[in-house]
């Protein structure tokens, strides 16, 4: 082969940048006699948040979903390039408002990597931070079923997960000074200590926690109602949820053990002992619903387990010591070396990722790409939407479990 | 499997002139693909039963200052063999409406590509040749510039309505 293989010579072609606009306003005022097309949301509580979807129906049909977002954009990125990495933190934070430990658990651990430190933070340290983001795994999980039953129609369950998440906010209320957005991981450290006296009403918390879970399962999981409403809708076979970038526990209900805490090794992870639970299609198709819905109950289980494992060893061999300093290793100026970096980490929600580029020259980077989870999950939602019935699209919408904050960051 | 045998692989495939430079001091080691080959590149390395990278993770679109130009970089992801790996494509400095700088799009290799590609052209005005459907994502549809790149000015208002 030689350099003839080059397709396409030409330096600039005409590029059009209102061609895609006119086509799809062309085709949505080209609808047939029988279609209608419903406008959802942006306020409507079953979006979620401020996603508003156009819909494309037939009667009850439901024969394109257009997901239109934007509405909480925040330029993240944008404010990024013009800050530094500890200033940036909190803005990680708001990005999945409700993951916002894993969040910037997932900035820092990328930032630590280019500046070489990574493998210097103290044992104490990735354990704390091991413990709140599974604890903040939790609540976000908490919501993401307690709303799917306000989607489905079931409004107990809703008060339930909400009652057991406010523990958890409380507890991480205790440890950062802030209920939702905690600024708590920082690059090298930490911002406090645990408070004295949290590994105690951690294990106070799991023992009251545990026979909720069961509750939980009795009210919702096993229900017949909600299984008719969930089970074989919105089935998303494997191949195509890896073609458009699924991730998380989207991806794992379609039947893949694949789950970053275990493939990285990141942390303190590969010391823990835990399972991935996965989509079996036991209701109904793989994939589907309630398989989606499953895993994140599975995913609580564990995160439980993961949890009181971290309790056992910050309570014995990495217990608190009055010279402990957890901003010890924080560095003055944080301010890396020219390369670029991806980073990637298990969010409640899937792949979050973040890709830097520094020139060396100042603490502040050049680029951040944020990757979100969230993101990419939902961009699957048109291809599960087509010839569904309309109540079904709400359904396949709450088991997607979106966060807007982090699909329009 | 290591990025030398990638490169064999695909100078193998599509010659010698596919593969423009390659960076290794970093961490995370990058080959620079020629724009022209992206599309093929991609294809190949997603079906390829050596490569296998079925998992497209990101794709960022950067403009690396206003003399230097743009770029896009690639972040693939093999589930099977559990390995990563980084593309990039340069493109022209072209910072004008009329003429944007482009690539191929790589929507039909893997369809998350479809959003991430609308971000780009959104958020840096970069033009995804054979994308199906390159609108804006995040901003609004009658948005003018691209805010992500280097020599944005703020808009004054939107609307009528006062911006800052």
């Amino acid at each position: 082969m030689t350099d003839s293989k080059i397709v396409d010579t030409e330096t600039t072609i005409k590029t059009d940048t209102q061609a895609a606009l006119k086509a799809y306003q062309e085709r949505m005022s080209a609808i047939g006699p029988e279609e209608m097309i419903i406008n959802i949301g942006p306020q409507h509580p079953s979006t979620h948040g401020v996603l508003r979807l156009e819909v494309i129906s037939d009667g009850e049909i439901v024969k394109e979903a257009v997901p239109h977002m934007g509405y909480l954009h925040r330029c993240f990125e944008k404010h990024a390039e013009s800050m530094n990495y500890g200033k940036t933190i909190p803005f990680t934070d708001r990005m999945d408002y409700l993951a916002s430990m894993n969040n910037s658990h997932a900035f820092v651990m990328g930032v630590e990597r280019m500046l070489g430190i990574a493998e210097e933070i103290p044992k104490r340290i990735e354990y704390i931070r091991v413990l709140v983001c599974e604890l903040n795994r939790i609540a976000s999980h908490l919501i993401a079923i307690g709303t799917y039953g306000i989607d489905i129609g079931a409004f107990t369950p809703f008060m339930w997960c909400f009652r057991d998440r406010e523990h958890i906010m409380n507890m991480l209320e205790w440890a950062s000074g802030s209920r939702m957005l905690y600024n708590y991981i920082w690059v090298g450290g930490l911002f406090y200590d645990l408070p004295v006296g949290f590994e105690e009403r951690c294990k106070e918390f799991v023992a009251y926690f545990k026979p909720k879970l069961v509750e939980l399962d009795e009210l919702l999981t096993n229900n017949q109602i909600f299984i008719s409403r969930t089970a074989n809708i919105g089935a998303l076979p494997l191949e195509v949820a890896i073609n458009y970038g699924c991730s998380g526990p989207m991806l794992r209900a379609s039947g893949l053990k694949w789950d970053l805490r275990r493939v990285d090794d990141y942390s303190a992870y590969p010391e823990i002992d835990f399972e991935i639970p996965i989509g079996k299609g036991e209701m109904g198709t793989l994939g589907d619903c309630w398989d989606r819905y499953k895993v994140r109950v599975d995913e609580i289980k564990e995160s439980v387990k993961i949890i009181e494992q971290c309790i056992e060893r910050l309570q014995h061999e990495l217990k608190r010591r009055p010279d402990f300093d957890p901003r010890a290793m924080v560095p003055k100026k944080v301010s890396p070396k020219a390369q670029d970096y991806y980073v990637r980490a298990e969010n409640p929600k899937g792949e979050l990722g973040f890709y830097f580029i520094t020139d060396g020259r100042l603490d502040i980077p050049r680029r951040v790409k944020a990757r979100g989870p969230s993101f990419n999950n939902l961009s699957v939602l048109p291809e599960l939407s087509k010839n569904i019935l309309i109540a079904d699209l709400i359904a396949i919408l709450g088991s997607i479990d979106i966060v807007l904050g982090e699909v329009d960051r | 499997m290591d990025l030398q045998r990638i490169k064999q692989l695909l100078i193998a495939k599509f010659g010698a002139s596919c593969i423009v430079d390659e960076e290794l001091s970093g961490l995370q080691p990058a080959l620079l693909i020629h724009k022209d080959f992206i599309l093929g590149v991609c294809q190949e390395l997603r079906d390829h039963n050596e490569t296998w990278f079925d998992f497209l993770s990101c794709i960022s679109a950067v403009d690396y200052g206003v003399t230097e130009g743009f770029g896009v970089v690639y972040h693939l992801a093999s589930i099977p063999y559990r390995t990563q790996l980084t593309l990039k494509v340069m493109l022209e400095n072209h910072r004008e409406e009329q003429v944007l700088p482009w690539v191929d799009s790589v929507s039909s290799v893997w369809r998350t590509a479809d959003w991430h590609e609308r971000e780009a052209f959104d958020l840096m005005g970069i033009f995804f040749k054979n994308h199906p459907d390159l609108r804006r994502i995040l901003l609004p549809d009658d948005w003018k510039g691209y805010p992500l790149r280097k020599d944005y000015k703020d808009a004054e208002e939107y609307h009528g309505i006062p911006i800052n």
